[in-house]
């Protein structure tokens, strides 16, 4: 039976079979560069005493870029809505230590399942809708929930935010400080396992179907890989990702506010993912810090020409530079490549 | 029955003022995102922009109501073609992530330029005497205003029909919605049919953002607070249609007065409930093509 399976196949596609498992079997092993996001957070720990408190966001804030990146850059589902999912876990995880209980790790995994229930649910109703129709969906759930948060003002505190939050210490032995300390190390633990489970998650069999969705629906159809079903567990992974990095958030700042719901959150996520990078892992660990940075610097100097500013760079980004940064230095290290 | 008469007129009126200026905004992004098969989410922004520049030329330079806003709808078209062939045109019926990308670059760009020049309060719409008080219609008193803003809606949307039903240009619209392919092949220019639709659609917003300044207030983060109101006018309606999303308006108009009415506490909630459940029985709107 094989033997007829070889004879019948030309030897020159045995070539690029082996090219591609060749492709594969490298694209998960660890490459050394991989490393540096790591040290350059240790590093910013050590370096940056005074601006742990904004490293903590940032570190927060790239696991969110991380789960729409699953949807994006990986699956190619366009949201506009993924505040929804990022509130959730906010909400929940502000719910729980409002009304005490306050652990910290128990709240971020209960928050991130609550995120997966809402993300399952509502992907199960929305992804059976495409293009338009479907960027329209993950809108209205966005504004849905926002609007629950907003009316729901006796749990949620409405327009004022969500306050009296005590979140204990985490494994009921390190105190969150008023440096942030503890708060930046616990966000770096927590985005280093979200990075690891994502990185086996892409380089899986399942990952590369979620690619072949992205590429080419009708022929992932064609050779029987359920879509729907994949589409849905990607979206409820994205979903619980978006809430881990929500409760974060609402755990290293005891606060929660309705902007966690808006629009503009969505948007702003896809902004900084752009800047990095769409569907190359790296580029929520560039985009992130460059937009939050920036924004941290000209917000205390000229927060009105803060949105002038990064619309006009986007507008560039998306005329002259798709790829964002990650698709620049591609760019650079080929032609370096190429011309030596 | 005669307690709830005056209210039922009364949510009826204000929800029908609503969607008048729903409709005239959002129809133009119904062309954008159906004809060229672009998400537009900056399309907000060219309301706000006819706004600001109405009232600016109202309170700053004194013009006659009509007159400054007929120039500001002339300005809003003007810079709507510019942009149209300079940006928009690059990415008809390319991938959706560009767009809006794009898009939300333009929104961010339009409100950091509003909160420069107009400052982050809302604008002031002066409306002539003629156009202030109210009247009493069936017992109830009614703005005088918001009785011109239907009247006026109205004939607008009776024009425009008319113009898509009656001219060559409606004739080339109809025929590029239809089939985009068999449209060029039979002859017509149809990058200058999307600007002129484009510009179309923008001056119409531009209308609707001026008149609508009342409904709407005129601040620089309109484009982004308003876009789920504009983009479900649109999805329920139809893209690409011109008749939906009038319906689509009216619906979302007179639902939403009725619920805040009714319900204040639950707000816009049934709104996007709906939205949902129509857009998953109809993914492609009540009068989608």
């Amino acid at each position: 039976m094989t033997s007829e399976l070889s004879k019948t196949s030309p030897p020159a596609s045995d070539a690029t079979t082996t090219a591609a498992m060749d492709n594969f079997a490298r694209a998960h092993r660890l490459s050394p560069l991989e490393a540096l996001p790591w040290l350059a957070a240790v590093g910013a720990y050590f370096v940056f005493p005074d601006y742990l408190a904004l490293g903590s966001q940032i570190l927060a804030t790239i696991i969110f870029a991380l789960s729409v990146d699953l949807l994006i850059g990986y699956t190619g589902i366009v949201t506009l809505g993924h505040a929804a999912l990022f509130g959730t876990g906010a909400y929940t995880a502000g719910l729980l230590a409002a009304n005490g209980w306050g652990d910290p790790v128990s709240g971020l995994l209960i928050a991130a399942l609550v995120s997966a229930l809402v993300g399952f649910i509502s992907g199960a109703l929305i992804l059976r809708t495409h293009g338009l129709t479907l960027l329209m969906q993950t809108l209205v759930v966005a504004a849905l929930l926002y609007e629950v948060a907003n009316k729901a003002g006796r749990y949620t505190g409405g327009g004022d935010g969500l306050q009296g939050m005590s979140v204990w210490p985490v494994f009921g032995q390190f105190r969150f400080d008023m440096l942030g300390k503890v708060a930046y190390i616990y966000c770096l633990a927590v985005l280093f396992v979200c990075w690891l489970a994502m990185r086996i998650v892409v380089h899986s069999a399942f990952g590369r179907s979620l690619m072949g969705i992205r590429e080419n629906v009708a022929r992932m159809h064609a050779i029987g890989t359920p879509v729907e079903r994949r589409k849905l567990f990607a979206y409820t992974l994205s979903a619980g990702l978006a809430g881990i990095s929500g409760a974060l958030i609402a755990q290293t700042t005891s606060f929660v506010g309705l902007g966690v719901l808006s629009l503009e959150r969505s948007g702003s996520i896809l902004i900084m993912l752009i800047i990095g990078g769409v569907g190359q892992l790296y580029g929520a660990f560039i985009g992130v810090p460059l937009y939050m940075i920036a924004q941290d610097r000209f917000a205390t100097i000229a927060p009105v020409y803060w949105y002038f500013w990064i619309g006009l760079f986007m507008v560039f980004l998306v005329l002259f530079a798709r790829g964002g940064v990650l698709g620049i230095l591609t760019r650079l290290t080929q032609r370096k490549r190429g011309a030596s | 029955m005669s307690e709830y008469l005056p209210a039922l007129i009364s949510i009826a009126f204000h929800g029908v003022t609503l969607a008048m200026v729903l409709y005239l905004i959002s129809v133009g992004l119904s062309v954008t995102m159906g004809l060229m098969g672009f998400v537009n989410l900056a399309h907000g922004a060219f309301a706000m922009a006819g706004g600001y520049l109405a009232s600016t030329l109202l309170s700053r330079f004194g013009l006659p109501f009509a007159l400054a806003i007929l120039l500001a709808v002339v300005v809003v078209m003007l810079v709507s073609i510019v942009l149209e062939r300079l940006l928009y045109r690059r990415f008809y019926g390319g991938v959706e992530l560009d767009q809006v990308l794009l898009t939300m670059g333009l929104i961010f760009i339009s409100v950091g330029a509003a909160t420069y020049i107009w400052g982050p309060l809302p604008q002031p719409m002066q409306i002539p005497p003629i156009l202030q008080g109210g009247i009493e219609v069936l017992g109830r008193i009614l703005p005088v205003y918001r009785v011109f803003l239907i009247v006026c809606g109205a004939v607008i949307v009776t024009l425009l029909w008319l113009a898509l039903e009656k001219t060559r240009f409606g004739a080339q619209l109809r025929a590029a919605v239809d089939n985009l392919r068999m449209a060029e092949t039979v002859g017509i220019n149809t990058s200058r049919l999307f600007a002129f639709a484009f510009a179309l659609g923008s001056g119409l917003a531009a209308l609707g953002g001026a008149l609508g300044a009342e409904v709407f207030a005129i601040t620089p983060g309109y484009a982004l607070e308003h876009l789920v109101y504009f983009l479900i006018v649109v999805a329920v309606g139809g893209l690409g249609s011109i008749r939906g999303p009038f319906f689509a308006a009216l619906m979302v108009g007179i639902a939403d007065t009725a619920l805040k009415y009714y319900v204040p506490e639950l707000g816009a909630f049934f709104i996007y409930l709906l939205t949902m459940a129509i857009l998953l029985r109809y993914p492609r709107g009540l009068m989608g093509t």
